[in-house]
C-alpha cells in the first residue's frame, strides 16, 4: 500500500513529530520515582510508532532483511536484558548504549560508502558523527568487557598518550579528507577511516579503572546521542536530530555531576592514568582494630541511629539482600536506618540506589551526599559496607593525597564505625584509608553476604 | 532541511535535554542514563532507512548491521529501564503490598 507521495511525506512528519514529544515527556517523567515508569512507557509508545510510520518512507525496499534485522537484535537483546542479574546492570547499559553507536557509524557508513556527493555540511556532520558514534561502539564493548571481568587488567605503557592521540589525528585527517572529496572517497578510505575510528575508542578506554566506569559509561551515552543527531541531520531526519540532542545534553550534564563528585575533570578521568601514581601520600597512624560479628551486632542493635554506607564490595558480594534483611531487623527494633549514597559508588551513576531498590529499601530511606552527611555527626554506628575511597577522610585533610578535594561522606564523623571488608588491601585507587585506622574504627573482615548473615544471626540472638 | 533551521533544532534540543535532566533526583540516575540510552535508540529508523534504500551486497551488509544494533539498542534500553524501574517503591508502596 503506498500513500500519495507528498501526504506519506506529511504523514512520517507528523509521527516523527510526535515521537520526539513523547521521548521528552518520558524523560521529564524520570524526575519523580512515582511518574518514572509511566515516563518510558510514553517513550516506548514514541519509539514504536516512529519505526512503524518508517516503512512508508518513500522508496524504501529490502522490507524481509530490515525485518530479519530488528526480530533477531530484538530477541538478543530481549533475552539478555530479562535475564541479566541486577549487579551487571552497568555492563548491560554499556551494551545497549555501543550498539546504539555502532548503527550511528553504520549509518554514517552507508552514506559515505555509497559514493554519493554530500554537500558540505552534511559531509563534515556525517564524519563527525561517524568518529564519535564509532568510538562510542567499541569503548563501550571494552568498557562491557572490564565490568563483566572479560579483561581485568588497565593496559598501560609509556607512550599511551602519543599513540593515541596520532591514532586520532590520522583519523581526523582521513575524515577531512572524505569531507572534501564531499563524501565521495574511494572504498579504502572509508574503511580505513572507521577501522582507526574503532580502534581509537578501543585504545583510550583500555587504561580506564573500574572505579571511573560511572565517568566513561555516561559519557558514551552522551557521545551515541550526539551521533545520532549528527546523523539525523544528514538523512534530514528531525526526530534522530531532536532525540539524539536531547540525550547528548541530558548524558553530558550526568557526565559532568559524576566527574563533579570525583572532584576531577572529565579529561582527568579519560586521560590521566589514575591509580599509577596514587600510591604517595602520608603515612597514615595507628593500626586496623578488627571485631567480631557478635559484638558489631550488639554495637548495632542498641543505637539509636545507623548509617549505612554501601560501596561497589556490596554489589560484587550481591549483599543488599542480607543488608536489608539485617537493617529491617534493626528497625524493628527501634533503630533509626538510614543510607547514604556517594555518586561515584559503584560502577555506572546510580548503582547502589538500584541495588537497594531490587532489595526492597524504600527509597524514602536513602539519601544523597548533601542530604545525609550532617547526619553522620548525630548517628552511633556507620556501617561501611564494600565502600572506601568514597569515605576516606583524606580527601578533606591531606593535600598530597590524590583525592584530596573530591566530596566524601563524612562517616568518620559517626561516633562508631563498622568497616565490612573482605581484606586488608587498599582501595581501587591504591591509596591507604584513614577511616579504617581511626581509633573509633572496628574492621568486619569477610565477604559481605557472609557478614551480613553473621550480623543477622547474631542479632537474632539478642532477644 | 536547511542547514540553518537544523542548526535551532540543535540548540533548543540540547537547552531542553539540559533543563529536563538537571530536575532528576541522584536516586533516578541510572534508570534515567538507561531512558535516555533507550530514546537515542531512535537511530533505528535511520538505520531502516539506509537499509532500505541499499543497493549492492556491501551496502545492504552495512545497512543489516545498523539495523541489527539499533534495534538492540531500542529492545535492551528498554527491557532493562523497565525493570529498574519496577523496583522502585517508597516506604508507603511497601504497606499498601505488592501488588502496587
Amino acid at each position: 500500500m503506498r500513500l500519495p507521495h507528498s501526504l506519506t511525506d506529511e504523514l512520517i512528519q507528523a509521527v516523527y513529530f510526535l515521537a520526539a514529544l513523547l521521548f521528552i515527556v518520558g524523560l521529564k517523567r524520570m524526575s519523580s520515582p512515582k511518574g518514572a515508569r509511566g515516563g518510558i512507557v510514553w517513550a516506548g509508545i514514541g519509539m514504536l510508532i516512529a519505526g512503524l510510520i518508517t516503512f512508508l518512507w518513500p522508496g524504501m525496499h529490502n522490507d524481509i532483511l530490515i525485518l530479519t534485522a530488528i526480530f533477531l537484535g530484538g530477541i538478543a537483546a530481549w533475552w539478555s536484558g530479562k535475564r541479566v542479574p541486577m549487579t551487571a546492570m552497568p555492563q548491560m547499559v554499556a551494551l545497549y548504549n555501543g550498539m546504539g553507536g555502532g548503527a550511528a557509524a553504520a549509518i554514517a557508513c552507508e552514506e559515505l560508502i555509497r559514493g554519493r556527493a554530500l554537500a558540505n555540511a552534511p559531509a563534515v556532520l556525517a564524519v563527525i558523527g561517524a568518529i564519535i558514534g564509532a568510538v562510542s561502539f567499541s569503548g563501550s564493548l571494552i568498557a562491557f568487557a572490564k565490568l563483566q571481568g572479560l579483561i581485568n587488567k588497565s593496559l598501560r605503557y609509556g607512550a599511551q598518550q602519543v599513540v593515541n592521540a596520532l591514532v586520532f589525528l590520522t583519523t581526523l585527517a582521513l575524515g577531512g579528507w572524505m569531507v572534501v572529496l564531499h563524501g565521495a572517497a574511494p572504498s579504502a578510505i572509508v574503511i580505513a577511516f572507521f577501522a582507526l575510528a574503532l580502534l581509537f575508542g578501543v585504545l583510550v578506554t583500555l587504561p580506564i579503572g573500574g572505579a571511573d566506569m560511572p565517568v566513561v559509561i555516561s559519557l558514551y551515552n552522551a557521545c551515541t546521542g550526539l551521533a545520532v543527531a549528527f546523523e539525523g541531520f544528514v538523512l534530514g531526519n528531525a526526530a534522530m536530530i531532536i532525540a539524539g540532542m536531547v540525550v547528548g545534553a541530558a548524558g553530558t550534564l550526568l557526565t559532568q555531576l559524576m566527574a563533579k563528585a570525583m572532584n576531577r575533570s572529565i579529561a582527568n578521568v579519560l586521560f590521566s592514568n589514575f591509580g599509577e601514581t596514587a600510591a604517595q601520600g602520608g603515612e597514615i597512624a595507628g593500626s586496623l582494630k578488627p571485631i567480631e560479628a557478635s559484638d558489631a551486632a550488639v554495637m548495632m542493635a542498641y543505637a539509636s541511629k545507623v548509617i549505612v554506607v554501601p560501596g561497589y564490595g556490596m554489589a560484587v558480594a550481591q549483599a543488599q539482600h542480607k543488608i536489608w534483611e539485617l537493617c529491617q531487623l534493626l528497625i524493628e527494633r527501634g533503630v533509626t536506618v538510614r543510607f547514604a549514597i556517594h555518586p561515584v559508588a559503584g560502577r555506572m551513576p546510580g548503582h547502589m540506589n538500584v541495588l537497594l531498590a531490587e532489595a526492597g529499601v524504600p527509597y524514602d530511606l536513602i539519601g544523597d551526599l548533601e542530604e545525609i552527611n550532617s547526619d553522620f555527626e548525630s548517628a552511633d554506628v556507620a556501617l561501611i559496607i564494600g565502600a572506601n575511597d568514597v569515605v576516606n577522610p583524606v580527601a578533606r585533610t591531606d593535600k598530597s593525597s590524590p583525592i584530596y578535594g573530591m566530596p566524601i561522606l563524612n562517616a568518620d564523623k559517626a561516633k562508631n564505625v563498622i568497616v565490612i571488608k573482605r581484606g586488608k588491601g587498599a582501595g581501587f585507587s591504591g591509596i591507604e584509608n584513614a577511616l579504617f585506622y581511626l581509633d573509633n574504627t572496628r574492621m568486619l573482615y569477610g565477604d559481605a553476604q557472609k557478614a551480613g548473615a553473621e550480623l543477622i544471626q547474631a542479632v537474632k540472638t539478642l532477644d | 532541511m536547511t542547514g540553518i533551521i537544523a542548526l535551532y533544532i540543535f540548540m533548543l534540543a540540547a537547552f531542553t535535554g539540559y533543563e529536563v535532566i538537571s530536575r532528576v533526583p541522584v536516586i533516578l540516575h541510572t534508570p534515567l542514563m538507561s531512558c535516555s540510552n533507550f530514546v537515542h535508540g531512535i537511530v533505528l529508523v535511520g538505520a531502516m532507512v539506509a537499509l532500505g534504500n541499499a543497493h549492492t551486497p556491501l551496502e545492504k551488509t552495512i545497512g543489516f548491521i545498523g539495523v541489527l544494533l539499533a534495534a538492540g539498542n531500542v529492545v535492551g534500553g528498554y527491557v532493562s529501564t523497565e525493570r529498574m524501574l519496577e523496583m522502585f517503591k517508597s516506604s508507603q508502596d511497601k504497606k499498601k503490598g505488592p501488588q502496587t
